[in-house]
C-alpha cells in the first residue's frame, strides 16, 4: 500500500521545541484547584461499611477477656474481630506484628478488637460497647533502659529486647585516635516527629466472591505491598489487586504495611462487603508511624591542619513495640556518616531496642534527617577547634569527582566542591559569619547568625530491594494521543508532569495529549514504590526508554514510505518533520492510522524496564547502593530574640546538585516543601511521648511550620552530566528536607555562642540555655 | 431528630433536614456530595475545611449545619464555574503551589477571601498574604509558592 505523504498544511515548518527543564504544570492540578478530585478519604462504593478500630489504653498489658457482645448485638453492626478470632498472621520488617493483639498489648497503639457497621456512628458506638480487662505488666520506655538485665521483655522472640543491629568499620579507629591532633566526643538526641499528612490514613478493603482483595490504599510502593499485605490477611500476594486513588500526603509514612490496612480487609471478609476506615486526626497523631528517634555519640578526630582523620560513631534507637521501617534507617543513615567528605577511618554501630513506646517508620530523609544534625554540627564544631572558617574547613575536606566512600558509594560527578563555594559566595557567608561573631557581646536583644550545612544522599535510586528498576508501557492510538502506564506512584511530588514532559519531549506531541495511569497494579508494571529520592530518576529514565521505543517505531515507519531516513527525521508539533529544516513529512495521527489499517498492521504499544546500575550492600555494607549521588549546601541566616527565645528564620539559600533539571515548577515545590519541612524540625516540632503515651495529639500542641514562619528561600541548582541518567536527571526529594536544620543550628550558634545537640530549638529550650531555668 | 433549613448555597437556594449534632463540613459532604472541603482535623486547626458564609470564610468542621439556616454558602466547588477556573485558582495551578493538594480546597477559599477583603485598600504585601494564611496547614507546598501565587492575584486585579 502506497502512503501519501504530502496532506494539507505540509511544507509548514515546524521549529524545535524543548519541554524539558520548563515549568510545566502538573496535569492534576486543575482538579485538585476546584474541589473535584476524588480522593481516597472521599470515595464512597456501593454497600460500603465503615471500620473503627478499638485501640488499647494501656501501654503493657496482658489481656484477661475481650467481651464484644453488646457490640455484636447493636443493630447496624455486621462484623466484629478480636486478636482470638483470627489466625495468628505475623507481618512486618521482622514479621513481630499482628493486624489484631490477641494476650497482651505491648504500646498504646495496639489494635486489640475492630467493628465494621453501616455507619460510622454505628461503628463507634460498638466500640464503646467493647469491654476489656487487663492485668498491667512493668513496662519500659527508654532504649538504654531496655536493654539492661532485668528489664520488662517486650517482645518475647527477643528476651533481650535487641532489634535490629548494624554494624561497618573501615580502618583501625584505635590507631587513628592515637595519631589525631585533635579528639572530640559529642552526644545528640534526636526527637519522634511525625508527617502530618493533611489527609488522614484511610483504606478500603473488598474482597471478592472468589477471595481476591481490591485493596484501595494510600501505599507508595503497591507492588512490595502485595507481598507485605499478604501475610498479616493471611491469602498470597498474587490474589491482592492495589488500587491507589489520590492520596493527601505520603512523605514516607505510607512505605509499610499498619495494622489498620489487614484489619481493614479482614473485616471485608468477615462481613462479605466493602469495608472503609479512616482515622482521626488524633488516631493519626497516635496510630501513624513517626521519624526514628534516636541517641548518638559521636567521637571525631581532626588534625591541627584541619584534615579529619576518623570518625566513629554509636546510634541507639528506640524501636517501639514492633519493628517498621524506622529501625532500618541506618542504612541510608551510615552512608553520610562514613561518606560524607574524606574521612580514612570510620565506624558506626546502631542498635534498635524495643521500648513499650510507639515505633517509627520512614520520613523524608529516611535516618539521614538525623545523620546530617549530627554531622553539620560537629563539622562546625570541629572548624572552630581547628581555628579554620566553617567554609575552609569543609572545603578542605571535601571529595573530588571519581573518589569512593569506605562503603563503596562512587562520588563520579561529586558537586560538593562546587555547591559550597556557590552557597558561600551567594550568601557572603565569611564576612556576615566574622561580623555576627563579633556582635555576641554587644548588647543588643536581637542577634544576627549565619549558618551552612551539607549533606549527600542517593540520587540515583537505592537498592535495597533485588531490583530497584520501573516498568513502563506506553502505547500511541490512532489519534497521537498518548498513554502512559507506568509503576510510579504519585504521592503529589509531580511524576505524573515530570512524564508527562518526557513524552511531549520524544513524540512532539502536547500536554493534552498525554494521559498517565499509575494507580492500579492490575495494570501497571512492577516498580519499588516512591521513596528514596527515586521516582524521577527511575521512573523517568524508564518512561525515557518507552517514548524513545515508541518514537523509533514511528520514524522507521514513516521512514519506508519516504526518501528521508529515520535519523534525519524529529517528531515535533503532532507531525513528522526533517530534523535540519523543520520541514512537516506527515501528520503523526495520519502516519499512525495508515500504520494500522493495513495489510501488515502494527500497533505502536512499547514495554520498557529500567534497572539503575546499582548494586546491593554485600553483608559488611559495602556497594554503591545509588547509581548516582547528590549533595546540597544549605545557608540558613537567622535572628535570635535572646528575651523571649525565639529563633526567626530569615532565609535559607539552597545550592542543590540536581544533574539536569526536568520540571522546573516540580523541582522548586520538592525544595521549598522540603525545606518547611526541616524548618519544622529546626524550630518547633516533636511528638511528645511521656511513658509510652502521646501527650500532644493535635495541630494545636505539635507545632507544623505555617505561611508566616516561611522564610525567603533562594535557589540554585547546579547542572552537570550525570552519566548514570540517560535522562541526566538526579533525584532531590529528601536533601531539601534534610540540610537546613543543621544549617539553622549552626546559624543560632553563629549569633549566640550555645550549641544545640537536641532539636527543635523552641522558644523555651534557647531561653533556657540563654538565662538557666525559667521562672514558672 | 432532624431539623430542615434553608440557604443559599453556590448561588441556588437549597433546602435539607439534618440532625442537630451535624456539623456544616459533614452536610456539604454527605448531603450536597461537596466533597472538596476536607476534614483533616476536626478541630479548626488546619483549615482544609474553610468555606465562605456570608462575608466571611469559617471553619466549616467547627460550625453546626442547622447554623446555615438563611444564610449564604459558598464552596470550592461554587468558585470557578464549568467554563474555567476562577482567577485564584489558576494562579495556584500556574504557580505550582499544588502538589497532593488536599488542603487546597481550604486554602484557595481563604486566599480568594483574604484578597477580597482588602479590596480598595494598598495592596497586600507578601507578609500580609502569609499572615493572613496562618490558619490554613500545608505540608507539601511550604507555602512559598502559594503565597507567589496570590501575590500573583494581588497584581493582577490590581491592574484591572
Amino acid at each position: 500500500m502506497s502512503i501519501e505523504m504530502k496532506t494539507g498544511g505540509l511544507n509548514t515548518v515546524f521549529a524545535k521545541e524543548t519541554v524539558i527543564g520548563t515549568r510545566l504544570t502538573k496535569p492534576d492540578a486543575p482538579d485538585k484547584a476546584t474541589g473535584k478530585t476524588i480522593y481516597i478519604n472521599d470515595m464512597v462504593l456501593p454497600r460500603m461499611l465503615f471500620g473503627k478500630i478499638l485501640h488499647t489504653d494501656r501501654v503493657h498489658a496482658k489481656i484477661i477477656s475481650i467481651d464484644t457482645s453488646a457490640a455484636k448485638a447493636l443493630a447496624g453492626v455486621h462484623a466484629v474481630l478480636t486478636g482470638d478470632d483470627i489466625p495468628l498472621l505475623k507481618f512486618g520488617t521482622t514479621r513481630d506484628n499482628v493486624p489484631l493483639k490477641a494476650g497482651k498489648v505491648r504500646c498504646i497503639r495496639d489494635e486489640v478488637a475492630a467493628v465494621a457497621a453501616e455507619s460510622e456512628e454505628i461503628a463507634a458506638a460498638a466500640i464503646a460497647l467493647i469491654k476489656v480487662e487487663y492485668e498491667d505488666l512493668p513496662a519500659v520506655f527508654s532504649p538504654t533502659e531496655a536493654l539492661r538485665e532485668g528489664a520488662p521483655v517486650v517482645q518475647e522472640d527477643h528476651p533481650d529486647n535487641r532489634s535490629l543491629a548494624y554494624n561497618f568499620s573501615h580502618g583501625d579507629v584505635a590507631a587513628a585516635e592515637e595519631q589525631s591532633d585533635i579528639v572530640v566526643e559529642h552526644e545528640f538526641k534526636v526527637p519522634y516527629v511525625t508527617h502530618c499528612c493533611m489527609g488522614p490514613g484511610c483504606v478500603i478493603a473488598d474482597f471478592d466472591s472468589a477471595g481476591r482483595l481490591t485493596i484501595y490504599s494510600q501505599t507508595q510502593y503497591p507492588y512490595n505491598y502485595k507481598m507485605d499485605l499478604a501475610p498479616a490477611v493471611g491469602i498470597h500476594p498474587g490474589d491482592i489487586r492495589v488500587i491507589q486513588p489520590p492520596v493527601g500526603g505520603a512523605f514516607g509514612s505510607k512505605l509499610d504495611v499498619y495494622p489498620f490496612e489487614p484489619i481493614c480487609a479482614l473485616l471485608s471478609r468477615a462481613s462479605g462487603r466493602p469495608v472503609k476506615l479512616t482515622f482521626s486526626r488524633e488516631e493519626e497523631f497516635i496510630n501513624s508511624p513517626t521519624r526514628q528517634p534516636a541517641e548518638f555519640r559521636i567521637r571525631s578526630g581532626v588534625n591541627k591542619d584541619g584534615t579529619l582523620t576518623f570518625r566513629s560513631v554509636d546510634c541507639l534507637m528506640n524501636n517501639g513495640a514492633y519493628t517498621s521501617w524506622g529501625p532500618t534507617t541506618p542504612v541510608i543513615q551510615m552512608r553520610t556518616f562514613t561518606g560524607h567528605f574524606r574521612v580514612p577511618v570510620v565506624e558506626y554501630k546502631g542498635l534498635a531496642a524495643y521500648t513499650n513506646s510507639v515505633y517509627a517508620g520512614s520520613f523524608r530523609g529516611y535516618g539521614n534527617v538525623q545523620a546530617t544534625y549530627v554531622t553539620a554540627s560537629v563539622m562546625d564544631m570541629l572548624a572552630e577547634e581547628v581555628g579554620m572558617d566553617p567554609i575552609a574547613f569543609r572545603l578542605k575536606n571535601a571529595q573530588n569527582p571519581g573518589e569512593v566512600t569506605p562503603q563503596g558509594s562512587r562520588l563520579d560527578d561529586c558537586k560538593l566542591k562546587e555547591c559550597i563555594e556557590i552557597a558561600a559566595a551567594k550568601t557572603n557567608f565569611l564576612s556576615k559569619h566574622k561580623a555576627y561573631i563579633e556582635a555576641r557581646d554587644k548588647p543588643a536583644r536581637i542577634k544576627r547568625g549565619i549558618g551552612i550545612a551539607t549533606s549527600i544522599h542517593n540520587a540515583g535510586g537505592a537498592k535495597i530491594h533485588k531490583s530497584d528498576g520501573c516498568g513502563t508501557i506506553l502505547k500511541l492510538d490512532d489519534y497521537a494521543r498518548a498513554t502512559l502506564i507506568t509503576g510510579a506512584s504519585e504521592i503529589g511530588q509531580g511524576i505524573d508532569a515530570v512524564l508527562t514532559q518526557i513524552v511531549m519531549e520524544e513524540l512532539g506531541i502536547p500536554k493534552a495529549d498525554v494521559t498517565i495511569v499509575n494507580n492500579d497494579t492490575a495494570l501497571g508494571p512492577w516498580d519499588v514504590g516512591v521513596h528514596a529520592s527515586r521516582t524521577t530518576f527511575v521512573a523517568g529514565n524508564s518512561a525515557l526508554r518507552a517514548a524513545r521505543a515508541a518514537r523509533k517505531q514511528v520514524l522507521d515507519a514513516a521512514a519506508k514510505q519516504s526518501n528521508v531516513t529515520a535519523e534525519e527525521m524529529d517528531l515535533r508539533q503532532g507531525h513528522v518533520v526533517q530534523a535540519d529544516n523543520g520541514v512537516a513529512i506527515i501528520r503523526l495521527d495520519k502516519l499512525l492510522r495508515q500504520m494500522h489499517f493495513t495489510d501488515e498492521p502494527e500497533l505502536v504499544m512499547v514495554s520498557e524496564y529500567f534497572e539503575p546500575n546499582s548494586e546491593l550492600e554485600d553483608k559488611n555494607h559495602v556497594g554503591n547502593l545509588s547509581a548516582t549521588w547528590a549533595h546540597g549546601a544549605y545557608v540558613a541566616e537567622v535572628e535570635v530574640d535572646t528575651e523571649t527565645g525565639e529563633v526567626k528564620v530569615l532565609k535559607i539559600t539552597a545550592v542543590q546538585d540536581v544533574g539536569r533539571v526536568i520540571n522546573r515548577l516540580g523541582i522548586e515545590g520538592q525544595m521549598e516543601g522540603g525545606i518547611s519541612v526541616s524548618l519544622g524540625y529546626a524550630l518547633s516540632e516533636e511528638l511528645k511521648i511521656q511513658d509510652g503515651r502521646v501527650l500532644n495529639p493535635n495541630f494545636r500542641d505539635y507545632k507544623v511550620p505555617t505561611a508566616p514562619e516561611t522564610p525567603e528561600i533562594e535557589l540554585h541548582f547546579v547542572e552537570g552530566d550525570c552519566k548514570a541518567s540517560p535522562l541526566g536527571s538526579k533525584g532531590i526529594a529528601e536533601l531539601p528536607a534534610i540540610i537546613p536544620a543543621p544549617a539553622i543550628a549552626n546559624a543560632v550558634y553563629n549569633a549566640i555562642g550555645i550549641r544545640f545537640f537536641a532539636p527543635p530549638l523552641t522558644p523555651e529550650k534557647v531561653a533556657r540555655a540563654l538565662h538557666g531555668a525559667l521562672p514558672r | 431528630m432532624e431539623i430542615e433549613i434553608k440557604f443559599t448555597l453556590n448561588d441556588r437556594a437549597v433546602q435539607v433536614r439534618v440532625p442537630p449534632s451535624m456539623t456544616t463540613l459533614s452536610m456539604l459532604r454527605e448531603k450536597f456530595d461537596l466533597t472538596g472541603g476536607k476534614l483533616a482535623c476536626g478541630e479548626g486547626e488546619c483549615g482544609a475545611c474553610t468555606i465562605k458564609i456570608d462575608d466571611r470564610t469559617i471553619n466549616s468542621c467547627l460550625m453546626f449545619a442547622v447554623d446555615c439556616d438563611g444564610r449564604e454558602i459558598q464552596t470550592i466547588e461554587g468558585l470557578g464555574s464549568v467554563a474555567g477556573l476562577e482567577i485564584m485558582q489558576q494562579a495556584f495551578v500556574d504557580h505550582g503551589a499544588i502538589q497532593c493538594g488536599y488542603c487546597m480546597p481550604g486554602m484557595i477559599m481563604q486566599a480568594r477571601y483574604v484578597v477580597d477583603q482588602n479590596a480598595g485598600r494598598d495592596p497586600l504585601t507578601r507578609d500580609d498574604i502569609a499572615r493572613g494564611l496562618e490558619g490554613n496547614v500545608c505540608r507539601c507546598s511550604g507555602y512559598t509558592k502559594v503565597v507567589d501565587a496570590v501575590a500573583a492575584v494581588v497584581l493582577e486585579e490590581a491592574a484591572l
